[in-house]
């Protein structure tokens, strides 16, 4: 399907939105598109079906391409919660509609892994987290409750067409950087709103799996964009086909460019409560660690537990320090126990949790006490995201996660930790 | 003359985890029961002492976060009858928006107002008073007006049969 539409000198969102509406527009221009996809998850589904049902008097327009996905609190952590989930299940019985149960995973990986979100697509999703699907170059963002029932029930949402920030990655990642680190870097440089209503396009980031290119995506929310989005190329463009016209336009033209030389970059740490608030985890090394979390949508991949068995093969993380494993979702899960990665992990001591979002949001599942320290993998560590208003949370690559968790201190990759550490008085 | 309202004035970047926190949403505790924790860990005394008809007023970012819809909601279930802020957050932007709960991105006035003024707030005239002073609220795009004139987005919908912006 070669557009007949003009669209050179065109950044990757226009390209995507013209070929959804079918007239070439530009950023600043107000469209209305069909989507592709609709996702909402356990903790929205029940006010868009309200919404749907009840104030629109409507049903969904096109079924199969809705996907519900229990994840936030899965399994069900209290009675409110498990009523919930029975009636989005009815729901969904009842409406013909596509339900990924307790278990299945963390939507957005749930959604790639099937293949509902897909290079050049509009998917709107009911989770901020949703720009991850910019990782196989789909158009993926966030939408609340209503704009994601008017999706629903009407196939199609409204969009500004974003003006685009070009992030330029440049040179080789030094040994103990992941991508996790350059994602977090790309936040505290453009800060927590430096892409607000933008679409962020990486380039130089022809090199990357298809999971660091959604760690990448997913953070870009975290600087206020709408989309970020990673041109599809190599392994990923394949598995795919990536359409031809989804490519970076010369011609295009770009708000701002933010470029980056990895060779330069080290292990980063989003320091509470801010996660443009992006110093080197060097800064904070011998600082007690309660608890680490690996997981999450943003990293909670086959490839970050391996990263995490790689440092932990042989050896038993800290006495004192507890870390969790939750794998987002159960494809990654058994390819973990397949492979042996999991045993190497429970044989450190990990804990494993049922794939989904865990205690990312504070609800269940290893929530913090007043006073302690967690390094965890996710993407937020806003004052009482994971529990107690009380507690800090450092956001970190599965490599500096893991590393902590065997010092029970912040601790390098590289660089086992050292117990007491001098100045480690945080107590 | 409407009432005078409440200013409650908020700083910069304050989140949707400071709005509502997660552990708080309504299918955590229920749909009666979640308003009352708005600005649980920020503002611990905010839900109680909340009058209907009181302005939010905040700096840069706000609402920035989570995509959750309960936390506009939350403070619109309290009476809060606008925000004005110096930015806002995009996902939240369209969800305050939807629900007809207004608000205003000014880049001044948020420092001109302080926690505790009395004002009086015209919707309808776009205005803010204090005292002598009077302010003018930025009008927001035709289509948003559109859509605030109705009530909320789902509203525009029903009557309109159509998105805002998408042609007649």
């Amino acid at each position: 399907m070669t557009p007949d539409l003009d669209l050179e000198g065109l950044t990757l969102a226009e390209r995507i939105l013209s070929m959804r509406v079918g007239r070439r527009v530009q950023a600043g221009e107000l469209v209305v598109a069909e989507v592709d996809q609709v996702m909402m998850v356990d903790s929205i589904a029940p006010t868009v079906i309200d919404l749907i049902e009840e104030e629109l008097d409507a049903v969904v327009r096109h079924p199969e391409k809705i996907s519900i996905v229990i994840d936030h609190v899965s399994p069900a952590a209290n009675v409110e919660v498990a009523t919930t989930q029975k009636r989005i299940r009815e729901y969904a019985r009842r409406r013909n509609l596509r339900v990924f149960d307790v278990g299945r995973g963390i939507c957005h990986q749930v959604l790639i892994e099937e293949g509902l979100a897909r290079p050049g697509w509009l998917v709107v999703g009911s989770d901020s987290h949703s720009t991850t699907y910019g990782g196989v170059a789909a158009f993926g963002t966030g939408m609340g409750a209503t704009d994601v029932a008017l999706a629903a029930a009407s196939g199609r949402t409204w969009l500004r067409v974003p003006a685009t920030i070009r992030v330029l990655l440049r040179g080789e990642r030094p040994a103990g950087v992941s991508v996790k680190d350059v994602a977090l870097e790309v936040v505290g440089r453009l800060t927590a709103d430096g892409a607000t209503y933008a679409s962020i396009e990486y380039h130089g980031a022809e090199a990357l799996t298809l999971a660091e290119r959604l760690t990448l995506a997913n953070l870009a929310v975290e600087a206020g964009a709408k989309v970020g989005l990673v041109p599809p190329s190599g392994e990923v463009a394949k598995r795919y086909q990536a359409p031809p016209w989804l490519r970076i336009d010369s011609e295009a033209e770009y708000s701002k460019t933010l470029e980056l030389n990895l060779a330069e970059l080290s292990p980063r740490l989003a320091v509470p409560a801010a996660v443009d608030n992006v110093q080197p985890a060097a800064a904070y090394l011998g600082l007690r660690v309660d608890q680490v979390f690996l997981g999450t949508c943003t990293n909670g991949r086959l490839e970050d537990l391996h990263v995490a068995a790689a440092i932990l093969r042989g050896r038993r993380i800290a006495e004192g320090t507890r870390m969790l494993v939750i794998p987002a979702s159960s494809q990654v899960l058994a390819a973990a126990v397949a492979d042996g990665t999991m045993s190497i992990l429970l044989e450190a001591g990990v804990v494993l949790g049922t794939p989904g979002c865990g205690p990312c949001m504070g609800r269940h599942m290893g929530v913090l006490a007043p006073g302690e320290i967690c390094v965890s993998t996710s993407n937020r560590n806003f004052v009482g995201r994971m529990g107690s208003p009380e507690a800090r949370v450092f956001l970190a690559s599965p490599a500096v996660a893991a590393a902590s968790a065997l010092g029970g201190v912040i601790s390098l990759p590289q660089e086992p930790a050292k117990g007491e550490w001098p100045g480690s008085d945080h107590a | 003359m409407p009432e005078p309202s409440r200013v409650w004035r908020f700083g910069d970047g304050v989140n949707t985890d400071d709005i509502l926190p997660g552990k708080y949403a309504p299918f955590m505790v229920g749909e009666e029961a979640f308003p009352r924790y708005a600005f649980a860990h920020l503002r611990p005394e905010f839900a109680a002492a909340v009058t209907p008809g009181d302005i939010l007023v905040g700096g840069r970012n706000w609402g920035l976060g989570s995509s959750r819809e309960y936390a506009p909601m939350a403070l619109k279930k309290l009476g809060v009858a606008a925000i004005i802020a110096k930015s806002f957050a995009r996902i939240h932007f369209r969800n305050l928006l939807n629900i007809g709960l207004p608000a205003f991105e000014a880049s001044d006035l948020p420092d001109l107002l302080h926690d505790g003024d009395l004002v009086r707030f015209e919707l309808d005239a776009g205005r803010l008073q204090r005292g002598d002073q009077v302010f003018q609220l930025p009008t927001p795009p035709d289509f948003l007006a559109e859509v605030l004139r109705e009530g909320s987005v789902l509203r525009y919908f029903k009557i309109h049969g159509r998105l805002p912006g998408e042609r007649e």
